[in-house]
């Protein structure tokens, strides 16, 4: 026995086994994450079935199975039902039935004992709608202004040619009130701030005051002339309803409007199915949220989240960098520099809520209140920069993770040899230029080390910006076609507070629950990525400097 | 290889009769038989409170090799050291005295140290080119002087490699990273940086200490070359070396120059015991 403890073995095994547990970990969340948010945009079969309710009647029941379990049959009895036989274990299944403007709910579930078969009807409709979520019922017709152009076996083609004309009409719509009507209201909102500048200023003439009315009025104009082709626009996407027998039998009528997509799931062969899927997922990936973020994309998300790193990567390395080169190189080993060190290996310890209380004391209130009175006092009382946004955000995430940063490049400066810096200092150049020419080159890697700590720290961090700047919709991008195009003072969407917000503080948090583990799979993908090209920056820079092994 | 003892002649003929003069208190003589590069004149210095350099007096002969012999710790590395100034550089370090290049005291307050720098250049013991191309290593100090010129970059970069005679085993590859170089390569790599910048003086602190004997034949060589352009000092353990190398040699013990002579007197007639006791292997 002490044989074999000291031949090391057991040393080796708690070793291997330390790191299986780890790699396990890691495998688990990417597996989790993946295998529960990923079939989300499969296209489910449609369930038909009948159910039995506590006073005997039977209904009849349409949607998809979005999930089973056990339940002890004890529990379900003492909830009302009567469930035949003595089985101490049951099933229930949890039925998505859709519809919830008709139904008032949409997940419900039923203990498989008081269900008939099930069957998969192949003419039923899944109707992907842009408000109230899924709808699931049996075609019966088409109208178009409420009267039957198609019904029967013709109108299933002749439903999908006018969807593909309403999806047409919204796409467009949707263009003009985001861009044109965008673009008007920014232009008004242009003229008010003009015409506010120069009242404080004391310059608004009545020349001046005659041009801002004239430009106004142009503007009023064409705002009112887009507004009546919209109008003209909602008028042709509401022409057309389909009428559909969902699960009680009622006739409902959808009007076309609202559709963005329609398909019979059980009659899906495999190929239709995976191009459904990866539309579903690109469309994820690129579409603005809807339905209070339980429905459509994240691209805001993903966005802010990226623009967020990046600002954040372009703010604490220069100046996390610069600090450790005072530390490393100029600052002499006294008391004061020790205290300072051992103040900034421990600032990486803070909790990151701290430094969002931070942000907002010091960022938002008083540097940005103090910004918004010295340059944009004719926006005021409305805020600027002094309300939270993506700048604050990232300076807050930049101290946040300037510990890290500081930290890696001080030892990557610690590990220039000496011998370089006598070679260069021998040939005449003074110490900032070694530091240029050659300490810093070298420490590049190092650095990069802190970015990429810095980066993984501070991508999937989410309790300190909820305070500086992310909001669960944002109207806007930070980063858009009007001037100044970088909108620093906006307020941004965050995958990781998108995670919070659809999981916890949706109004339905069934339909929202496979878009936690879709989201929270791309955050970590999004992390990896950005990790992934900082590491290769890195190795590049490796590559370069590779000296240090050798001397 | 075979020439050294032949170019040690010649020096030795021009001191014979002064060499009475030259050797430990080669400080108190008025003139000297060779013009001047280097002087310390009364020089201690102190590395905290330990004095690493006792009084020392020495004169470095213009356009020669000076050898410093001595065993290991005497301080010669830091008298070197000292004709760059480099031990500025060393926290704790305290100078009394002077030191003159071309009669003018280099710790001077007015002296600028990087231009000190440039006309006294320095070889280390270990080879440390930078991580950069061979180019690069070989343009650095020209680029820090503010040379951007490319053909002036190139003609001085081939003019420093032919002279550090690595030009032909290089001149297809001076992209390529200095690091990639062969150890006795990579010496004459940083030699070549060092006189890229047509120094004065050239210090070099046993640069063969990292080296094979052919390596080592090949700087030897060099130092030879070199000597007709530049004042060269050398340190080195290696007694053959100084014999075949240098015109002068200066034996330094506990931080005292002992004895300074030309080279073949001090290996074959030294006036001090302790040289004697060195040189036949006695000590150190
Ligand atoms: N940075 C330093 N701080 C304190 N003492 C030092 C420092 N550098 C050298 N010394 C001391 O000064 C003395 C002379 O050192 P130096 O390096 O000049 O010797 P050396 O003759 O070059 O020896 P070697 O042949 O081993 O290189 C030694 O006793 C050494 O311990
Ligand atoms: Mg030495």
């Amino acid at each position: 026995m002490k044989e074999w403890i000291k031949s090391g073995t057991p040393w080796i095994w708690s070793t291997a086994g330390g790191l299986a547990v780890a790699l396990v970990m890691v495998f688990g969340v990417l597996w989790m994450t993946a295998a529960r948010g990923l079939p989300y945009f499969w296209p489910s079969q449609v369930v038909e079935t009948a159910f039995i309710e506590k006073d005997g009647s039977k209904i009849r029941l349409i949607g998809e199975i979005r999930e089973r379990e056990e339940v002890a049959v004890r529990r379900l009895v003492e909830s009302g039902f009567t469930i035949p036989g003595n089985e101490k274990f049951t099933t229930r299944y949890l039925l998505k039935s859709g519809n919830r403007d008709v139904a008032g709910f949409d997940f419900k579930w039923y203990p498989a004992p008081l269900l008939s078969k099930f069957t998969y009807p192949d003419n039923v409709l899944t109707v992907e709608r842009r408000e109230w979520g899924n709808f699931y019922g049996h075609l019966k017709s088409v109208k178009e202004n409420g009267v039957v152009v198609a019904n029967g076996d013709f109108a299933l083609p002749e439903l999908q040619k006018r969807v593909e004309r309403a999806r047409k009409l919204f796409d467009e719509i949707f263009r003009i009130e985001k861009q044109e009507i965008g673009d008007v209201n920014f232009e008004l909102e242009k003229l008010r701030l003009k015409e506010r500048k120069l009242q404080l200023a004391g310059k608004l003439d009545e020349a001046a005051n005659q041009s801002i009315q004239n430009q106004r009025l142009e503007t009023n104009g064409r705002f009112a002339e887009i507004q009546s082709r919209l109008d003209k626009l909602r008028a042709e996407i509401g022409r057309d309803t389909l009428s559909a027998e969902v699960m009680d039998g009622k006739v409902v009528d959808v009007p076309l409007s609202k559709v963005s997509e329609v398909y019979r799931a059980n009659s899906l062969n495999i190929g239709d199915k995976i191009g459904f899927y990866f539309r579903k997922l690109y469309a994820f990936g690129t579409e603005d949220p809807r339905e209070a973020n339980t429905e459509g994309g994240i691209f805001p998300a993903i966005f802010g989240t990226v623009m967020l790193v990046i600002m954040m990567s372009i703010l604490v390395m220069p100046l996390g960098v610069i600090a450790a080169v005072y530390m490393r190189e100029y600052a002499g080993h006294g008391m004061f520099i020790r205290v300072i060190r051992i103040a900034v290996n421990n600032l990486a310890g803070v909790p990151s809520i701290v430094y969002g209380v931070f942000g907002l004391g010091f960022f938002v209130y008083s540097l940005g209140g103090t910004i918004d009175q010295l340059f944009f006092s004719e926006a005021l009382p409305a805020p600027t920069f002094g309300s939270p946004g993506i700048l604050w955000s990232s300076l807050t995430l930049a101290i946040l993770t300037l510990p890290v940063v500081i930290v890696s490049t001080e030892e990557g400066l610690a590990r220039v040899p000496r011998s370089l810096r006598e070679g260069s200092l021998a040939l005449g150049a003074t110490k900032a230029e070694t530091l240029w020419r050659t300490v810093l080159p070298m420490a590049s890697p190092a650095m990069m080390t802190g970015l990429i700590l810095a980066i993984a720290r501070a991508a999937g961090e989410t309790a300190p910006l909820m305070l500086v700047g992310v909001v669960k919709l944002a109207p806007s991008l930070p980063l858009d076609g009007h001037f100044p195009y970088f909108h620093l003072e906006r307020q941004f969407m965050h995958l990781g507070f998108h995670i919070y917000d659809v999981g916890f503080q949706s109004p339905n948090i069934e339909a929202a629950r496979p878009l936690v583990y879709a989201t929270a799979f791309l955050l970590v993908l999004v992390i990896v990525v950005l990790n992934l090209a900082a590491v290769s920056l890195r190795n590049k820079l490796r590559e370069n400097y590779r000296v240090l092994e050798g001397i | 290889m075979s020439t050294p003892e032949a170019n040690t002649i010649q020096p030795k003929t021009s001191t014979l009769d002064m060499s009475n003069l030259l050797g430990r208190m080669s400080g108190s003589q008025t003139s000297a038989p060779f013009t001047v590069c280097l002087e310390a004149k009364n020089l201690n210095l102190y590395y905290g409170t330990t004095r690493a350099l006792i009084d020392v007096n020495v004169q470095i002969p213009k356009q020669q090799v000076t050898a410093f012999i001595g065993p290991s710790g005497c301080g010669k590395s830091t008298l070197l050291r000292c004709f760059n100034r480099m031990n500025d550089l060393v926290d704790n370090c305290s100078i009394k005295g002077q030191v003159l290049l071309d009669n003018d005291d280099i710790y001077h307050q007015a002296v600028k140290v990087p231009l000190l720098r440039r006309r006294v250049g320095m070889v280390f013991q270990k080879p440390n080119p930078f991580p950069k191309s061979i180019f690069e290593n070989v343009a650095y100090g020209l680029r820090t002087m503010g040379v951007k010129n490319k053909k002036i970059l190139s003609e001085s970069v081939e003019r420093a490699l032919n002279g550090a005679a690595l030009w032909d085993e290089v001149k297809d590859r001076l992209d390529s990273n200095g690091l990639s170089l062969s150890g006795g390569q990579q010496q004459r790599l940083v030699i070549a940086r060092a006189i890229a910048l047509e120094p004065e003086v050239l210090l070099l602190d046993e640069p063969c200490s990292a080296l094979d004997p052919i390596a080592t034949a090949k700087i030897e060589e060099l130092l030879v070359e070199l000597k007709d352009r530049f004042t060269i000092v050398i340190v080195t353990h290696n007694m053959q070396q100084a014999a075949r190398v240098s015109n002068f040699t200066a034996f330094m013990h506990l931080g005292e120059m002992v004895e300074f002579s030309d080279t073949t007197t001090l290996f074959t007639t030294p006036k001090s015991e302790r040289t004697n006791d060195y040189i036949t292997g006695r000590f150190g």
